[in-house]
């Protein structure tokens, strides 16, 4: 089997299907991650480019390391060391990429459907790694790796994400993929950081975190931000913290063997209380290690396309 | 002048309760007779329209011609070539050129320009100087050169004391203040309508509140000033609403919808295809059926395509970097004929009365009849005409329409402006 898009664009219209071949070969990245040589030969003389037209440390590195692990050529193209600062448009950028024989782009931007834009004129696979609040698919598809491993399944389990829902393209992706999968997803936060609608996406809403904090399997904190886009959303980020901080205290009151997640980076002690980050319930760290695993195997699943289709 | 007869077309003339088959002769450039097998002396050119229709010139009341100043989108002669292609005999142009349409040089060069442009082009000058929502333009000298209404399209009057002068100041003349109903402050950053797909897709959202407050605010004044007023582009079900009452306590106010509001809903951004972003954005099923209902049922006044050319470069871009606007003058006319008139929604004569008669009332000019002496602007079409939308084929200077590849039934057929036959559809 294999994906049926040259691209990742999104979670939104994978299958289960794909998710789990998805999350399957990256439990077997996982194992070549933790070798003493953490390198395989799959994608030597493969080109990837890492062009990221928005500030991203993680995601980058994420990527670049997964992409040396499997032996494949990465290159980083960022907005300050480029030409698009010159008033190149985006897909005169993508195209002179192209022409350097580029296998496949990773592409970071401020403006959702950007991904796809190029993804359209472009013959090699493009990853979204984050489009403006729409998508970020491999942030998506670690979170749901850490629960997999950590509880064995998605199917019938609850999750909370909590906080900033309208700007947060984690949220989105993890939506898509959690519902897709069979899990039962709660979104938390203020009113007005819950956008119109986002129920219709198959999730449940709740202003109140306390209420459900009881049933997670697994609680997702957002990265909050007072302003977004000049606008205020919020009166304060200390009244945000006295509503919606997950705090050890609230952590009481959630099942013994919840997982708490965070997509970093972490403002801590305003979404999350650091003793939390750090405890025995948190499985960050978890998650980064998993980014990588995931990505490696989004690498091996398109940049080693051409090669499946071939060899069948 | 040339004598024109046509004969045995469809003759649909909603001020006269007319739509029988006849001819129609044409003389000096005016209606000289209509009725059945006439036998005029001395006509040069006799055409056979069996099957095809006859109506008054189509108008749209909301157009952006570019020029002066963006000549690389369309200018006046490019524009009016679309206009009469999409059957349109006349257009009234925004003033948001540059320079802005804020001073009678400018009508006059837009005037003097359409003079070698085969449709006719009424100027709308600006309500403010520069659209900049501060101080009046000249009103009454911008009247007297030939402007039919005052408009700062693109940008609402945001100002609710000026907009209040502005429609005290123009019962001067009975003038007309066109809206682009928009609190700039609520739709800040937004890029689509606010909504279900606007969540799905993480895109800016531009709530209807937006446009609906202006509608109200705009009502209010109007009634307050006894001014007359029209609503630009309205997109949503509560503006149409608020449009209803409005009309029902007998306040002077008029309004338009365009046909991408009225055949096209947010689902298409799902593409993120830039020819979907307009502002005001596209609206829900449930707007857009709201729309399609009050113009059936005379809520709403008129179809006004709001055409807004852009280069292909302006908008192969992200989608927040892409400009608003489609254009529409092609499309329009094969567009209701195929979603309204051909399904049954919407009569011939109705269609008449939105798309000819009722623009050419609210702007006070000739047209909209084809009564014996009334000016000769005239629109054959042909229902029944197959036709592909093909942006390539155009004759705007742009492209950016979102019904490309669409398969329309009914076209222009030919248009006549003054008597004169401005374009004819090839013969396939
Ligand atoms: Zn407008």
């Amino acid at each position: 089997m294999q994906l049926r898009s040259k691209d990742l664009l999104g979670i939104e219209g994978l299958t289960e299907q794909e998710i789990t071949l998805i999350l399957d070969t990256a439990d077997s990245f996982r194992e070549v991650s933790e070798r003493s040589i953490k390198k395989v030969p799959t994608l030597r003389g493969r080109t990837i480019i890492n062009f990221f037209h928005e500030p991203s440390t993680r995601t980058r590195i994420s990527f670049e390391i997964a992409a040396k692990r499997m032996s494949a050529d990465g290159i980083n193209f960022t907005k300050s060391g480029s030409s698009f600062s010159k008033g190149e448009t985006l897909l005169d950028t993508v195209l002179n990429l192209q022409a350097m024989q580029a296998d496949l782009i990773v592409i970071r931007h401020a403006v959702p459907g950007a991904p796809g834009l190029i993804a359209r004129h472009l013959d090699a696979s493009v990853i979204n790694a984050g489009d403006g609040p729409h998508e970020h698919p491999t942030q998506a598809l670690l979170d749901m790796l850490t629960i997999r491993r950590n509880l064995g399944s998605l199917k019938g389990k609850t999750v909370v994400i909590v906080g900033d829902i309208a700007f947060s393209r984690v949220a989105r992706s993890n939506i898509h993929g959690l519902v897709t999968m069979g899990a039962r997803v709660i979104v938390a936060g203020p009113p007005t950081l819950i956008p119109m609608g986002i129920e219709r996406l198959g999730v449940e809403v709740s202003y109140d975190l306390d209420r459900v904090i009881p049933e997670a399997d697994a609680i997702m904190i957002l990265r909050i931000q007072l302003e977004r886009q000049g606008k205020i959303f919020l009166p304060s980020l200390r009244e945000y913290s006295r509503l919606y901080c997950l705090t050890a205290d609230r952590l009481r009151q959630a099942r013994r063997d919840v997982l708490v997640m965070h997509p970093g980076p972490i403002n801590r002690g305003i979404e999350i209380d650091p003793r939390v980050a750090d405890g025995d319930r948190s499985v960050i760290l978890d998650q980064v290690a998993n980014g990588v695993a995931v990505r490696m195997a989004l690498l091996f699943l398109l940049a080693g396309r051409k090669e499946m289709t071939m060899n069948q | 002048m040339t004598d024109l007869l046509l004969k045995n077309g469809r003759i649909i003339d909603p001020v006269n309760h007319r739509d029988e088959t006849g001819d129609i002769l044409i003389r000096d450039g005016r209606i000289a007779g209509t009725g059945k097998n006439l036998k005029p002396d001395g006509v040069e050119t006799e055409i056979d329209v069996t099957g095809k229709w006859i109506v008054p010139g189509l108008v749209d009341m909301h157009v952006h011609l570019r020029e002066p100043g963006r000549e690389d989108k369309e200018t006046i002669q490019t524009g009016c070539q679309a206009a009469v292609a999409g059957g349109f005999t006349a257009v009234a142009c925004m003033p948001n050129t540059v320079p802005v349409n804020d001073n009678q040089s400018i009508t006059r060069f837009i005037l003097d320009k359409a003079l070698d442009a085969p449709a006719r082009v009424y100027p709308i000058a600006a309500i403010t100087r520069g659209l900049d929502g501060s101080q009046l333009t000249d009103m009454a000298e911008l009247h007297d050169a030939g402007v039919v209404a005052f408009s700062d399209d693109g940008r609402c009057v945001t100002n609710a004391d000026l907009l209040r002068r502005a429609m005290d100041y123009t019962k001067l003349f009975d003038g007309l203040i066109i809206e682009h109903c928009e609190d700039p402050v609520l739709s800040n950053g937004g890029v689509m309508r606010e909504g279900f797909v606007c969540t799905t897709l993480g895109l800016s959202p531009i709530p209807s509140l937006a446009e609906e407050l202006m509608v109200a605010r705009d009502i209010r004044i109007a009634e307050y000033t006894g001014g007359r007023l029209h609503i630009a582009h309205v997109s949503s079900r509560e503006s149409v609403r608020l449009i209803a009452e409005a009309r029902e306590r007998g306040v002077r106010v008029s309004a338009e919808v365009t046909p991408h509001h009225l055949f096209l809903t947010d689902e298409e951004v799902r593409s993120f295809d830039t020819n979907t972003k307009m502002n005001p954005p596209l609206g829900t099923e449930q707007d857009r059926k709201a729309l399609e209902d009050a113009l059936i049922a005379g809520v709403i006044d008129c179809i006004a395509t709001d055409h807004a050319p852009h280069t292909e470069q302006e908008k192969m871009v992200e989608y927040d970097y892409a400009p608003n606007g489609v254009i529409g003058l092609e499309t329009a006319l094969p567009l209701v004929l195929t979603q309204l008139v051909h399904s049954r929604r919407m009569s011939p004569s109705r269609m008449v009365e939105v798309m000819s008669v009722n623009p050419c009332r609210i702007l006070g000019m000739e047209g909209g009849t084809l009564s014996d002496h009334a000016v000769a602007d005239i629109t054959v079409i042909d229902p029944e005409r197959l036709w592909l939308v093909e942006p390539s084929r155009f004759y705007s200077k742009s492209r950016n329409t979102p019904f490309g590849g669409m398969s329309l039934r009914g076209a222009a057929a030919m248009t006549i402006v003054s008597g004169r036959i401005v374009y004819q559809a090839d013969e396939e």
